[in-house]
């Protein structure tokens, strides 16, 4: 928005056309994230521990490939590794790099009752503001994803920024730096979702996927994490990509009808007590109209 | 109860021992923040309370400590007074007469024993509702240590606890209307503790005729 006024879109006694006019800017960002070229080397994960200042954790072995069981508050970024059968009896590694989806409708932002612990930007970026955030925890159930990681040290929520501190200097996240085979690119969501049908149109034509799609749910009017998927019939084979993710409709509940019931309901009842003052005043005793005048009945 | 002197010296009726007052209040202090703290929560508009009453954080912090605090306040009210709460066969006809309860038509309404079907209702609201808030309370507490295939119990608690705080809001500001506007002398009866003759016989007409055969008696 701010290069609006840089932007000439006519210009007087000109001869041709304006220079530039027409150009849209777009300025929603995606990254995007091929699961069929990823090889899990992992070289996004420890990017982001060196981007973001956090040390190494501990590797836990649970016969896996993957790091550890689910991301933490200072390891925001993950593999999930998942073996897979397929119908035909041969064995599929699925990888996946798990992080925030930046949602275009963030349910974590929906639930969250702190003013301006979450925000998001114009570009799509949902980022959490440890400053101003109590630590309720209620965007843990607000998100689809399960991405929110409390600190118990901080007592407060951590989760993928998308390298927003880098984005708002033009650079691209460290994440997608860091990968080795190009399966992580970052663009505009148009670019990136263009990229991204183009590859899933290969894997279907050429590379025998049938079922080969893109991840872009429209629950949460789309991410600005999008995937490839061989199969996008199937996303929970994908480590728990949920197939059809919305804010949770407790949240909804409670957010919308529920508040607004409740807040007239208690607006009414001041206003009811008053009124019923106002019309039949105090209960007044008089000490001289005794029921039983002192006697025992 | 008719061990303690209920007709004191003064001529005046003593409604509510030294014990129920310290309870009572211990009881709506810690209530009364927790609405406070827990409607910045709730509204975005009243986020500001959160802001006056320390800071977000700590309000975040001690709302669910007060909890507990109400809750013990609770369980006290409950041992001192449950026994006295329970239903009995005239209620159904002082609920008939409610109409002229509200009109303050205060000769029409049936005899109240020590406390009158309304306030019964507002003890057992009161009771279960903080049972609820406490179950409810005590999932928001710890929302991270909820498992992921669990997570529907933090939802159902994000439901349950502001309904069940609504339904104590509604008895809540009835009966501080009641204690403090309403109904004369109330107010009196929960901080000195004592009510005139009058008052007592007008509004907990079987309790004073209790009270009166208690003392002959003895
Ligand atoms: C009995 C023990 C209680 C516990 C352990 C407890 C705990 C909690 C916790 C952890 C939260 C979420 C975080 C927060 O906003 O602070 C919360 C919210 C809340 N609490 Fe309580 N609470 C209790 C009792 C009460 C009572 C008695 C009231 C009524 C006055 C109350 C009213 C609220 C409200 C209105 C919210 C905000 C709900 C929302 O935003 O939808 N709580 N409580
Ligand atoms: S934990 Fe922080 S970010 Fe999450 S909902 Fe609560 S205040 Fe908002
Ligand atoms: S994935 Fe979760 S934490 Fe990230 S923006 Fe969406 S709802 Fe918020």
């Amino acid at each position: 928005m701010s290069q609006a006024s840089t932007e000439i879109i006519r210009i007087s006694a000109h001869a041709g056309p304006v220079p530039g006019a027409g150009i849209d800017r777009e300025f929603q960002v995606c990254k995007l994230v091929d699961t069929t070229t990823c090889i899990g080397c992992k070289a996004c994960e420890v990017a982001c521990l060196e981007w973001n200042g956090y040390p190494f954790s501990e590797t836990t072995f649970a016969n896996t490939y993957q790091t550890m069981p689910e991301t933490t508050w200072n390891y925001w970024n993950l593999i999930k590794f998942n073996e897979h059968e397929r119908a035909d009896g041969s064995l599929m590694l699925l990888m996946r790099k798990d992080q925030c989806m930046h949602c275009e409708d963030p349910g974590c932002l929906a639930a969250c009752p702190a003013d301006g612990a979450i925000v998001q930007y114009a570009n799509g970026i949902v980022d959490f503001q440890e400053a101003h955030c109590i630590g309720c925890g209620y965007c843990i159930s607000g998100c689809p994803f399960n991405i929110p990681r409390f600190s118990p040290a901080a007592r407060k929520v951590f989760k993928c920024t998308l390298c927003n501190d880098r984005v708002s200097q033009g650079l691209e996240p460290a994440c997608i730096k860091a990968c080795p085979t190009g399966c992580l690119h970052f663009g505009t969501k148009t670019e990136m979702k263009e990229l991204a049908e183009t590859r899933a149109q290969q894997l279907r034509d050429q590379s025998g996927f049938p079922d080969a799609g893109v991840y872009d749910p429209a629950g949460v009017s789309g991410t600005h994490v999008i995937y490839v998927l061989h199969d996008a019939k199937n996303p929970e084979a994908y480590g728990g990509l949920p197939k059809d993710p919305h804010i949770p409709w407790a949240v909804q509940l409670w957010k919308k009808p529920l508040k607004w019931i409740g807040n007239l309901g208690i607006i009414a009842g001041v206003v009811g007590v008053f009124v019923h003052y106002l019309r039949f005043g105090p209960k007044v005793v008089r000490e001289d109209e005794l029921r039983s005048h002192g006697e025992i009945k | 109860m008719s061990r303690e002197p209920y007709l004191l010296p003064n001529g005046r009726v003593l409604r509510y021992t030294f014990r129920e007052r310290l309870v009572h209040w211990l009881a709506g202090v810690s209530y009364v923040y927790l609405l406070l703290t827990g409607l910045a929560f709730w509204s975005p508009w009243l986020f500001w309370i959160a802001v006056v009453l320390g800071s977000p954080t700590i309000s975040r912090a001690f709302h669910p400590w007060i909890g507990i605090v109400f809750l013990i306040a609770v369980c006290l009210m409950y041992s001192m007074w449950a026994a006295q709460m329970g239903e009995t066969s005239a209620d159904k006809a002082w609920w008939q007469a409610i109409g002229h309860y509200i009109r303050n038509e205060d000769r029409q309404v049936p005899s109240a024993d020590r406390f009158n079907p309304g306030q019964k209702l507002l003890f057992w609201g009161f009771f279960w509702n903080a049972i609820v808030l406490l179950l409810s309370g005590l999932i928001l507490w710890f929302p991270q240590s909820i498992p992921w295939n669990l997570r529907f119990l933090h939802l159902a608690a994000v439901l349950i606890h502001p309904i069940s705080t609504l339904l104590t809001i509604a008895l809540f500001i009835i009966h501080v209307y009641m204690g403090t506007a309403m109904e004369r002398g109330a107010f009196g009866s929960v901080i000195r503790g004592d009510v005139s003759r009058a008052w007592a016989d007008t509004h907990h007409h079987s309790w004073y005729q209790q009270l009166l055969r208690d003392s002959a008696r003895k």
